[in-house]
């Protein structure tokens, strides 16, 4: 009678001693990297005469930058202050380029599925040249080759509504508020909380009665007629301070710098067609069952496009989304090619330059990043459970 | 009787068959179908028509029928009588063209670039062409012996009578293909240990993977690229300072190789449990399995994937001329600024230049992607 063999436990044991032998060594080897590493930095700071520490946060930073959300003074202000200064522009191009480039995006993708021949190529051919042309060389071409080369101030172009454009920037009417315009706000704040009131109600209707309320005219007496009532019984307390040209420079008005436009347009454009992929792909994902049983239903192609295909597509399109919105707010780095006053180049850029404290300093940025990346995709996270299919 | 059944309206033979319906057929029902199918239709056609009408002339004339195509200085390339306006620049580009592909390489040493470019060209179409003999030695070439022969052309070894050449004097195209290149050499291996890494059971290995991934992943390129250069030369002592191209070159290979391992992993994740079982069940060790049974496989379901890592890599090698490394877009940057040179259109058909060389490697490599995945999906 044969003998029954049985795995013997020897060797799971070895393998066991070995793995945590490779743990072992992966410790030692990690700890070393690290400890010669941190003495050599040590090291070298003490021979360029650098302290490290971030006690440099308190020192006035003595630099100007070109676009401020926030007071800053260039002799007042401390490099702790220039940090918030660039966080703050970074979130706002980053913050743009995501409405722009979802808009534009969705308007691409939709395009590019068009039945319209022409339509369709023109918005593929868009994806294929700006997908396949680096960020960057956009971003140069749109600063240098465009913007920069747009007329001098006295040359200056006057657009329509009375904004004007040259190659410092491009100067809007800045909107001016009077006194009764808080009303004028509450009301319309209001009229948007009544519309979603509204919405509720019809909604509970359609679904007990089956019939739909059309419910476009209360929102826009609410949103738009009632504010406007308001506003005229205030005495319009709004006015426009209109740009004009200055002997040296345009006074009044809002400034959009051109490195700020360069930088937005070029996100905008190079994300929305990764955008448009996202988008295609997605719709292109919704079985054609699903379109097919909508119009048996008698659905005509608007209801059927708003309640049975982009529903589904969304839940498609949702993860891609979000690394492009990742990859925008990673991008708009490149702020510093073209001066464009950010995150990069304000504290990675001129306050390293000046302090000299550049551990403390790439150690910050890159967690700041990181910790703008994980709010953005808890957030579309967040988005995606709430569009989530619901089993029943 | 007999004589009416045999007057059957039977057909013994097939008739004609019709035309189609005039409107439905040919040139004309195309575009009724694809164009005016219906009045919603016809405005977008109207309104592409116009704005094709609108965009493509000018496009044309300034490009290529108004362009300057000759001529050595920014001069030929401003309005004169013959030409009230001049469009696109080229003679700007002929005449920088070499600068562009070499930078500052001294002109009597470029043979030994064209001899990289033809090998590294050799070896990309070895391993590119998937049914080419023996790419097992292609990738021993490619990921060997390639960046050995490399580094002895294009740095020099004076024994052999090749001059040392700096990399401060490298440039252009050549510095853009040898971070690209680099990038994707050390990305590759680096890549598939991390994921394998993340896949792993042992905690610490795991734990360590997955934290150099999401960091990597989590902060832009850019930054990484700072790092590397003014970090990377406080972490060693003063004397082994690297060179800018090599730090910059550090930056890059870590940055793809987090990104590579992400897709790498894609791939593990496709193979069947069985694969794993069945190779465990032959008494293969975890290495013999990984890479006899399970990478293979992977590495193939992924190619498609790998190549969209690789042109993400290839148009981010740009971000280098942040860094003051002399890429293709930073000598185009640097000839742009030539006063000979100052035009209106010098910085426009640059770029345009550059634009049109990104875009048919990128183009090209992406077709590449999608006929590879066409043909993967067809075996199945």
């Amino acid at each position: 009678m044969p003998e029954i063999v049985r795995p013997s436990s020897s060797s799971r044991t070895a393998r066991r001693a070995g793995n945590i032998a490779l743990q072992i060594a992966l410790v030692v080897v990690a700890g070393g990297l690290a400890y010669a590493a941190i003495h050599n930095v040590a090291q070298n700071l003490a021979n360029a005469h650098i302290t490290s520490g971030f006690g440099f946060w308190n020192n006035t930073a003595g630099f100007d930058i070109s676009q401020t959300l926030i007071d800053y003074s260039a002799s007042t202000s401390t490099f702790g202050r220039a940090f918030w200064v660039g966080l703050l522009n970074t979130l706002l191009v980053g913050a743009l380029g995501i409405v722009f480039a979802t808009v534009l995006g969705f308007v691409i993708g939709i395009a590019r599925l068009s039945r319209n021949w022409l339509v369709a190529h023109l918005a593929g051919g868009y994806v294929e040249l700006i997908r396949n042309v680096p960020l960057l060389l956009q971003l140069l071409f749109w600063y240098n080759a465009v913007l920069k080369s747009l007329p001098q101030l006295r040359g200056s172009v006057t657009l329509p509504g009375g904004g004007l454009l040259n190659n410092r920037g491009l100067f809007l009417p800045r909107p001016e508020f009077a006194s009764g315009f808080g009303s004028v706000l509450a009301v319309f704040l209001c009229g948007i909380v009544a519309t979603g009131v509204v919405r509720m109600w019809a909604r509970r209707r359609q679904d007990r009665t089956g019939a739909p309320v059309n419910i476009v005219w209360p929102a826009l007496g609410l949103i738009v007629v009632l504010p406007s009532i308001v506003f005229m019984l205030a005495g319009a307390p709004l006015s426009f301070s209109v740009p004009r040209m200055g002997r040296f420079n345009v006074i009044g008005g809002v400034e959009i710098i051109p490195e700020f436009a360069a930088l937005l347009l070029a996100l905008t454009i190079y994300t929305a067609a990764f955008i448009a992929e996202a988008v295609r792909a997605g719709i292109l994902a919704v079985p054609h069952g699903q379109t097919e049983a909508a119009q048996a239903l008698g659905l005509r192609s608007g209801p059927m496009l708003r309640f049975v295909v982009i529903p589904q597509a969304m839940r498609v399109i949702v993860p891609p989304l979000t690394s492009q919105y990742l990859n925008l707010i990673k991008n708009s780095s490149l702020a510093v090619a073209v001066g464009y006053p950010d995150l990069v180049q304000v504290f990675a850029g001129s306050v390293l330059n000046l302090t000299g404290q550049a551990v403390e300093v790439i150690a910050i940025t890159m967690a700041v990043y990181l910790f703008i990346s994980l709010v953005t995709s808890l957030l579309m996270n967040l988005y995606g459970y709430a569009i989530a299919v619901e089993e029943r | 009787m007999a004589a009416m059944i045999e007057k059957a309206y039977l057909r013994r033979a097939p008739t004609e068959r019709l035309p189609p319906p005039a409107e439905r057929a040919g040139m004309l029902g195309w575009l009724r179908d694809n164009l005016f199918s219906s009045p919603g239709n016809i405005a977008l056609t109207l309104v592409s028509i116009l704005f094709i009408g609108w965009a493509l002339p000018p496009l044309l004339r300034f490009f290529l029928f108004d362009a300057v195509w000759s001529g050595s200085d920014g001069q030929a390339c401003l309005a004169s009588p013959q030409l009230p306006e001049p469009g696109a620049c080229w003679a700007f580009v002929r005449v920088w063209l070499s600068f562009f592909v070499y930078g500052f390489y001294p002109i009597g040493e470029r043979w030994r670039v064209d001899i990289f470019f033809w090998a590294l060209a050799f070896g990309v179409g070895w391993l590119a062409w998937l049914s080419a003999p023996r790419r097992d030695i292609g990738a021993v070439y490619f990921f060997i012996a390639l960046p050995v022969l490399s580094y002895v052309l294009l740095r020099g070894m004076p024994p052999l009578g090749l001059v040392n050449v700096p990399t401060v004097l490298w440039g252009g195209i050549l510095v853009t293909i040898v971070v690209a290149t680099v990038g994707i050499v050390v990305s590759l291996p680096l890549g598939i240990l991390l994921a394998l890494g993340r896949r792993s059971d042992i905690p610490l290995v795991k734990v360590l993977s997955v934290t150099f991934i999401e960091f990597i992943r989590g902060v832009p390129l850019i930054t990484v690229l700072f790092m590397a250069s003014v970090m990377l030369p406080l972490f060693v002592p003063e004397r082994f300072a690297p060179d800018k191209l090599i730090r910059a070159l550090v930056g890059v290979a870590l940055f793809a190789s987090a990104y590579m391992a992400e897709v790498v992993r894609g791939g593990l994740a496709a193979i069947p449990r069985g694969q794993y079982e069945a190779a465990q069940a032959l008494g293969l060790s975890y290495w013999r399995m990984m890479a006899l049974v399970v990478l293979p496989q992977a590495l193939r379901v992924t190619l498609p994937n790998i190549v969209n890592v690789f042109i993400a890599l290839f148009k981010d090698t740009t971000l280098v001329s942040i860094i003051g490394i002399f890429d293709f877009l930073g000598t185009v940057g640097a000839a742009r600024a030539d006063p000979h040179w100052l035009t209106p259109f010098t910085s426009v058909t640059g770029y345009a230049f550059a634009a049109l060389f990104y875009f048919i490697c990128c183009y090209g490599m992406s077709r590449y992607a999608r006929g590879v995945e066409s043909r993967l999906a067809y075996r199945r």
